[in-house]
């Protein structure tokens, strides 16, 4: 009764090939669960991104002192909420960010004035009372004076709306959700007034 | 039983999402079919037209002129609009009538296109409502995919027109103006 192993059956070079072919399969077996992988994980996360949430850091003075009360030291990050925005309903007083009109590369990130229809009282655009057109709305940096914002450029077409921040995530001691606040002295008309 | 009825739903959800997340990146990166309605880009594309728009070009900010494109109305964000691409920022734009006998110009402001249909007569484009922002273009319409009798295939290639409108290269009168 003889029993071999496979092992000791095997010359020299034919173990060798033998292990090789193992290489072989065991490469292709992880070729193909990264390409599999891959194919899940890079559509899953794009997706993700384009319509439930994305993170970004706020550089810039422009709404200080709610974002970014330190100056340029520190960024704040926070959580931009793509799916409350999909089908561009937003309220006053929202932060949101939108693509520059005058830069379609960069995103800038203001505090929502006007929706459409209302009259606001400008601070430094070329007429004093502006009544926003359908589809457009009024944002505003809250650091006046400090911010490129429809006071430079008019009101924006809502079709620009990138996301709606909603969570500062860090630093974390002013970790919090952003709640729809108007500031004092901005926001629409009264219909009286007009 | 239970376990396995659990397994195979979990395992279906698993790839409808996998299936939505590929389709998402493919109408969004690659590019989408469009039904066109509509007379304002005849004679280029006439009512229920299927157009192919890549998007590509968009988001590596390729868009020339003479380019046909589809972009976000800038009145209500839910309507499309199919439209040619006239002139680039910077650019000075004629938009008196040919007949007129005075000329007005303006210059198409930083990171806008101005955009107006084929047909010139029947359509409400940029000369009505003013250059639009670059950011509110979906994508560029490359083929033709059906012609409006549906009874054969064409894939015809939409190139540009030699015929621009008569327009100045006011770009580096912009620029200075900018310094």
């Amino acid at each position: 009764m003889i029993t071999l192993t496979l092992d000791e059956n095997l010359l020299p070079s034919d173990r060798g090939r033998f292990l090789m072919a193992q290489q072989v399969t065991a490469g292709r077996r992880y070729l193909r669960a990264f390409v599999s992988g891959f194919f899940v994980a890079v559509p899953v996360t794009v997706t993700f991104l384009d319509r439930l949430a994305y993170v970004a850091r706020v550089e810039g003075a422009s709404m200080q002192p709610f974002l970014n009360p330190e100056g340029e030291s520190k960024c704040d990050v926070v959580l931009l909420n793509r799916w409350s925005v999909r089908n561009y309903q937003v309220q006053r007083g929202d932060i949101v960010s939108v693509v520059s009109p005058r830069n379609p590369k960069q995103k800038i990130i203001k505090r929502v004035i006007g929706l459409e229809g209302d009259f606001i009282r400008t601070l430094g655009y070329k007429n004093r009372f502006v009544r926003i057109p359908d589809g457009h709305f009024w944002i505003e940096g809250d650091h006046h004076g400090h911010s490129l914002d429809s006071n430079s450029f008019g009101p924006v077409s809502v079709g620009l709306l990138h996301g709606r921040a909603s969570y500062i995530i860090w630093p974390p001691n002013r970790w919090q959700r952003i709640r729809a606040s108007l500031p004092l002295d901005r926001g629409p008309l009264d219909n009286e007034e007009d | 039983m239970l376990r396995r009825m659990l397994g195979k739903t979990l395992g279906f959800v698993g790839y409808t999402i996998q299936y939505g997340c590929i389709a998402h990146c493919a109408f969004e990166y690659i590019g989408e079919f469009v039904v066109c309605s509509g007379p304002s880009m005849e004679p280029t594309i006439v009512n229920h037209d299927v157009v192919f728009s890549e998007r590509m070009s968009r988001h590596l900010c390729r868009i020339e002129k003479g380019d046909i494109v589809i972009a976000k109305s800038p009145f209500d964000p839910n309507m499309n609009i199919c439209k040619r691409v006239i002139g680039m920022e910077g650019d000075k734009i004629c938009t008196s009538a040919p007949s007129d006998l005075f000329k007005t110009h303006t210059y198409v402001p930083k990171g806008h296109v101005w955009l107006e249909g084929d047909n010139l007569k029947n359509s409400s484009d940029s000369r009505s409502y003013g250059p639009v922002p670059y950011a509110l273009i979906r994508g560029r319409v490359c083929l033709k995919v059906i012609n409006r009798n549906f009874s054969f295939f064409i894939f015809a290639k939409l190139d540009k027109p030699v015929w621009f409108k008569s327009l100045l290269h006011g770009f580096e009168l912009w620029s200075s103006a900018c310094a």
